[in-house]
């Protein structure tokens, strides 16, 4: 278990309202999904979980603590790998951890092998294709065994069939203990995926429920439109 | 003009003890130079590219300055450094290798640190937000980044090479041009120019740019496997 508590989140940079008043609670096993339309604030929040962005206003609990811990990994849609292999790509994420040469090695591969990468290790990361980077920046958040791992839009850029993979792996990475919050455009993916669902609009958190619950019976109008395919946001941005 | 050119290639092919004595120590003075300022470029260039402090700014602007050093101004100053009333006089290091080293390092340094946080900003720019979800330290984001800029940061390397070898002034001050002891092929060249001797400064001008255009060939074809084995 990993709490994080958001009160009152507010990101305004210059004057440009992203999120206001956001209060999220992030404390139960399972994988929560973030849905909303394009510009809601999906991946600012995100990233303001991660630590790598400071709100304007409001607070945020880590485990008991203002600082983001170790304990947290994420995964961006477009991972940078770097020009090197896939292990040393995998066992990037392991060096703040100080473990011995050993242990890293051990833990990378095991990593590489659940991902389904292990026989691509000697491989150049970059000559990879986009679902396989995709899985080797999750095997590279995975061997760093967070506590929470945070995915921005992982399958955006993906076929079906690689989305299906990378799907079965965050499955098991939630399988394996670790709490999952992640941002997702694809409705079936998130029906499929996640246990419960918040949904942001205009940089608020409009409604927040169990999966089935949300898609069966969404509370607020917002949702409910969302849900079908309209775009009252847009329409409202055209007027 | 003939028999000048004709005379330097014969003093290359019976590898002349003079011109294999010459271009043995300028191979040394810029593989020690190179080394040097390797390890202290590299590293001190990635840290002002990556780390955020106060003045950060004007050490780049004067980093970036420093490349276009006068290499007599720099010359000057060592010698006064190493010189018998200097600082370091009692080390009785003037007219050595060791202070041709010395002098060109001074020079080589700001280059591979200019170029190398050049290379190493741009490459930040793309990394910063993964390694800082990755919790990266300081020491292990330079150290990344330096990873992953190799191939481009030889580059860097080679333009230190290629001062330190094409360099005349500071060794001819601090060196002292002494024949079978500190004298190099840019410093050979110039004397013998003087003096007359055409031939041997023809014969080193030869060595000299056959050695830059390895190097750069070098350099090229590594890049090029590179570009294809890791993208």
């Amino acid at each position: 278990m990993f709490p994080i508590q958001l009160s009152n989140i507010r990101f305004t940079p210059d004057g440009r309202t992203v999120l206001t008043g956001v209060d999220l609670d992030i404390d139960a096993e399972g994988i929560t999904v973030i849905i909303g339309p394009n510009g809601a604030g999906k991946t600012v929040l995100l990233r303001i979980m991660a630590g790598l962005q400071t709100p304007h206003d409001g607070a945020i609990n880590w485990n008991g603590d203002d600082n983001p811990a170790t304990g947290i990994a994420m995964v961006f849609q477009h991972p940078v790998l770097l020009r090197s292999s896939v292990f040393h790509n995998a066992g990037l994420g392991l060096k703040p951890f100080g473990l011995s040469r050993a242990e890293a090695k051990r833990r990378t591969l095991q990593t590489l092998e659940r991902v389904g990468l292990a026989h691509r290790a000697e491989d150049s990361a970059r000559l990879l294709s986009g679902g396989e980077r995709q899985r080797l920046a999750l095997a590279r958040a995975w061997a760093m065994r967070p506590q929470l791992l945070l995915l921005d839009e992982p399958t955006a850029a993906l076929d079906p069939s690689a989305t299906d993979v990378v799907e079965g792996i965050v499955r098991e990475i939630r399988t394996d203990g670790t709490r999952i919050v992640m941002t997702t455009h694809n409705l079936g993916q998130a029906m499929r995926i996640s246990d419960d669902i918040v949904f942001l609009a205009n940089g608020r958190v409009i409604e927040r429920a169990p999966t089935s619950r949300f898609f069966a019976r969404p509370q607020s109008n917002e949702a409910k439109l969302f849900i079908q395919g309209e775009l009252p946001w847009r329409i409202s941005f055209d007027n | 003009m003939l028999n000048t050119l004709l005379e330097a290639f014969s003093l290359l092919s019976r590898l002349d003890s003079q011109v294999v004595a010459i271009v043995w120590l300028s191979f040394k003075v810029a593989l020690a130079t190179v080394t040097l300022a390797t390890l202290i470029g590299l590293p001190f260039g990635a840290l002002v590219a990556v780390a955020s402090f106060p003045g950060r700014g004007a050490v780049t602007v004067f980093l970036n300055a420093m490349m276009g050093l006068p290499s007599v101004v720099v010359g000057v100053i060592v010698y006064l450094i190493l010189s018998r009333s200097g600082p370091f006089g009692d080390m009785g290091l003037l007219y050595s290798p060791t202070a041709m080293v010395m002098a060109q390092t001074v020079l080589v340094v700001p280059l591979i640190a200019a170029l190398t946080r050049q290379i190493v900003e741009d490459a930040w720019r793309t990394y910063a937000t993964e390694f800082r979800s990755m919790h990266f330290s300081l020491r292990h984001s330079v150290a990344a980044l330096l990873y992953d800029c190799r191939y481009s940061l030889v580059v860097a390397v080679l333009a230190g090479a290629g001062r330190s070898l094409s360099e005349v002034g500071a060794v001819m001050i601090v060196g002292g041009n002494i024949e079978g002891y500190t004298r190099v092929m840019t410093t050979a060249i110039a004397l013998e120019t003087a003096k007359g001797d055409l031939p041997l400064s023809l014969a080193l001008g030869m060595v000299l740019l056959t050695l830059v255009l390895l190097l750069n060939t070098g350099a090229y074809h590594l890049r090029l496997w590179a570009m294809r084995k890791y993208g």
